[in-house]
């Protein structure tokens, strides 16, 4: 019995977690470090089930002990098990720095005592989704996901939020609709939905079927993907959450819609009919995203439509349908996870050390806390692919897997990737020199936290001792406690560096980590590995 | 496989008017909307399982070709369940939106509006740089090189190169 049997557990304990931290409500504290277990504990199950899956490839759990295709399967390949561990890695570090900011600003009977329960379930449905071996299933787990997501959209039910959480409720229905409305047809032309027996009969279907089934798939998934042009709805809802909740939201749901246009692209639909278009898409994502970018004048709201523009990269990859394009993208998406998650964690501290997170409002903050200029700056450059880099090292698998390609269309694509690249870049340097390096003085209407402390006071206040009082910002009445609250607290901070330091590590250890997206990749693109580990030797072959 | 035709129609008004809704302006309509999709969802994973039979429960006797197929109703009560939730949390949602704006309209996004609005320049990335920033310019040499003018000496030059800088900021337009 392989290690990877337990791959279930990875649903399972966040959902025991969450039951354990919604009966412990009322105690702030004992919350806090059940929900950090669990995710420790996941996130170490995870790791050794890669381990275990890494050399073996892929592992079918049959849950119930029914045989597929009747019963319900969970599928750890390489792919789904690295996605794991990557997300529940950075689902860690989001809630060690919740935490943090919890603990902080003192949360005791507010609203954001449902926090840590919905987050946990939000992880639940999130590695349910990675795991599924059926698309109903993954549609389970979307949904579990989109539920948790609409309430950590909407904590605290504040106007902005209350109208953007609305869109993006209606936005999400509508795309698990057109989901379910796939399966439907899915399952009334084949009459299975396992992807594994799936990938067997759909290609015994007529072309004009096919057709309908594979649009209907990319359309669902394109929604949550935020691929443009379903892309509208992310950059409109995703800044007015809590800044952890953005963080979470940025690094893994558009992921998981990515990952589900993987998985059917390689396993459902594996011929190249579609990638002309995909390829126009991607282009389009990445253009238009990062044209976006460059309007806006809010940080959260930047990033988002970045976050839009890289998608791009990750559909390029899949529309090449070459083993190196693949490759690409499962290393582009894990280092998109972790570098957009930590850039809006750092956001996320800009604004509370800032008191806005406008740029124009902005100004110095080189010289008032030096170590947010470094949490922002590393990952800044990561994401605009500056050589050491792993956001370079995938955006070069990308564009050497596209120049192989050889088509006009790839390379259009490739032109377009550098361009959205560099603007990329010239969008985070916006934001360094007016944030961080141009002086406080030079900053429209700064709020009164940045100017509370200006460094002419008396030196350079540490950052735990730096805090402020209610007094301060009474006008906002932004923090909620009675006391003098630390702006940056020493966990929040942590918790970004530790993010940051898994950023590099990735630059650091692209070599493994290439190796075994390759892996990965020829073991999706080859189908038989997955689908012999479902339904049992000799079934891949037609 | 033959279909019910009653429930397709049926079906097919129901996607109709949820589009329809589902495009209007006012909030509870959208939910609506929604909730007459969900339905119509509904109504498709049902015709999936092909024609009526005996409920799949079973028994020796009856040959397989016999009973329904179980598994598009699983599928439609997982469906019920999570449109239940939904247009509950909606309802919650609308009735906050109601509290906080009296109205029972999508609101817009000042943020969006605000960036429609702004300029296309932007004074302080365009701005001219009125002095000589150059490297080649003397004042932006160091000291030990400059071109020593008699009766100053390195001194008097540090000095001089220590002494705040003329501001060289264009002054700002006052924004109304």
């Amino acid at each position: 019995m392989n290690v990877a049997s337990f791959a279930p557990l990875a649903v399972v304990l966040p959902f025991l977690g969450a039951a354990l931290a919604f009966v412990l409500i009322r105690k702030p504290r004992a919350q806090r470090r059940v929900s950090l277990a669990t995710l420790t504990l996941t996130l170490g199950l995870e790791v050794w089930v890669l381990a275990s899956v890494w050399t073996v490839g892929p592992i079918a759990v049959h849950l119930g002990g029914w045989a597929p295709p009747f019963g319900i399967v969970m599928v750890a390949d390489q792919f789904s098990s690295l996605l794991l561990v990557i997300s529940s890695a950075v689902s860690l570090a989001v809630l060690a720095y919740a935490s943090g900011q919890g603990a902080a600003d003192g949360e005791q009977g507010g609203p954001l005592s449902v926090f840590h329960p919905t987050y946990l379930i939000l992880v639940a449905g999130v590695s349910n989704a990675f795991l599924a071996g059926d698309l109903f299933n993954l549609y389970v787990g979307f949904e579990i996901l989109l539920t948790a997501s609409y309430v950590l959209m909407t904590l605290g039910g504040t106007g902005s939020r209350v109208r953007a959480g609305i869109t993006y409720v209606v936005v999400s229905v509508v795309s698990s609709l057109l989901f379910l409305i796939a399966i439907g047809m899915v399952y009334g032309a084949t009459g299975t939905v396992t992807l594994a027996d799936l990938a067997v009969k759909i290609g015994e279907l007529d072309s004009g079927t096919q057709d309908l089934l594979h649009v209907l798939l990319l359309v669902a998934f394109g929604i949550k993907a935020a691929v443009f042009p379903l892309s509208f709805w992310l950059p409109d809802s995703y800044p007015t959450a809590p800044a952890p909740v953005t963080a979470v939201f940025a690094g893994l749901l558009t992921k998981v819609g990515v990952y589900a246009i993987i998985r059917t692209e390689t396993l459902l639909f594996p011929s190249d009919k579609f990638n002309a278009v995909l390829l126009v898409v991607a282009l389009l994502t990445m253009i238009v995203g990062i044209l976006g970018a460059l309007a806006q004048t809010d940080i959260k709201r930047m990033l988002s439509f970045t976050l839009v523009s890289h998608i791009g990269y990750m559909i390029f990859g899949v529309a090449l349908s070459s083993v190196l394009g693949l490759a690409a993208t499962i290393f582009y998406v894990i280092h998109h996870i972790t570098i957009q998650t930590s850039l809006f964690m750092v956001t996320g501290l800009v604004e509370r050390r800032g008191g806005t997170s406008s740029i124009m409002r902005l100004g110095g903050l080189a010289k008032l806390s030096p170590i947010l200029a470094v949490l922002y700056f590393i990952p800044a450059m990561n994401l605009a692919g500056i050589p050491p880099f792993s956001g370079f090292l995938g955006k070069l698998g990308l564009l050497q897997a596209g120049v192989a390609d050889g088509s006009p269309m790839a390379y259009a694509v490739v032109i377009g990737g550098v361009v959205a690249s560099l603007l990329t870049l010239l969008v985070m340097a916006r934001v360094w020199n007016r944030v961080f390096w141009r002086s406080t003085a030079d900053a429209e209407n700064p709020d009164p936290v940045l100017l509370a402390t200006a460094p002419d006071s008396s030196g350079q206040p540490s950052m735990s001792a730096l805090r402020t009082s209610k007094h301060v910002d009474a006008t906002e009445g932004r923090f909620s406690g009675e006391n003098e609250i630390p702006i940056l607290p020493k966990m929040m901070v942590y918790s970004t560096m530790g993010l940051v330091v898994l950023g590099l590590a990735m630059s650091i250890f692209a070599g493994p980590l290439f190796e075994l997206s390759q892996d990965a990749a020829t073991s999706m693109l080859a189908r038989t590995p997955y689908i012999e580990a479902v339904l049992g030797e000799g079934a891949g072959t037609p | 496989m033959s279909v019910n035709l009653t429930l397709l129609l049926v079906m097919g008004v129901l996607y109709a008017v949820g589009i329809y809704l589902l495009l209007e302006r006012s909030l509870t309509r959208v939910l609506l909307g929604l909730m007459l999709l969900a339905n119509a969802t509904n109504l498709l994973l049902l015709a999936t399982g092909g024609y009526a039979g005996l409920a799949p429960i079973f028994n020796k006797d009856i040959p397989p070709t016999e009973y329904n197929d179980p598994l598009p109703q699983a599928f439609i009560l997982t469906s019920i369940v999570i449109s239940f939730a939904v247009t509950a949390f909606m309802l919650s949602l609308i009735y906050r939106s109601w509290l906080l704006s009296r109205a029972d309209d999508i609101q817009v996004d000042r943020e969006d509006l605000r960036v429609a609005k702004q300029a296309l320049y932007d004074d302080e990335e365009d701005s001219e740089i009125p002095i000589e920033v150059s490297d080649f310019h003397e004042n932006n040499q160091p000291a030990a090189k400059r071109e020593t003018i008699p009766g100053i000496g390195p001194k008097k030059a540090v000095q001089l190169l220590s002494e705040p800088a003329v501001p060289h900021k264009k002054p700002r337009k006052d924004k109304a």
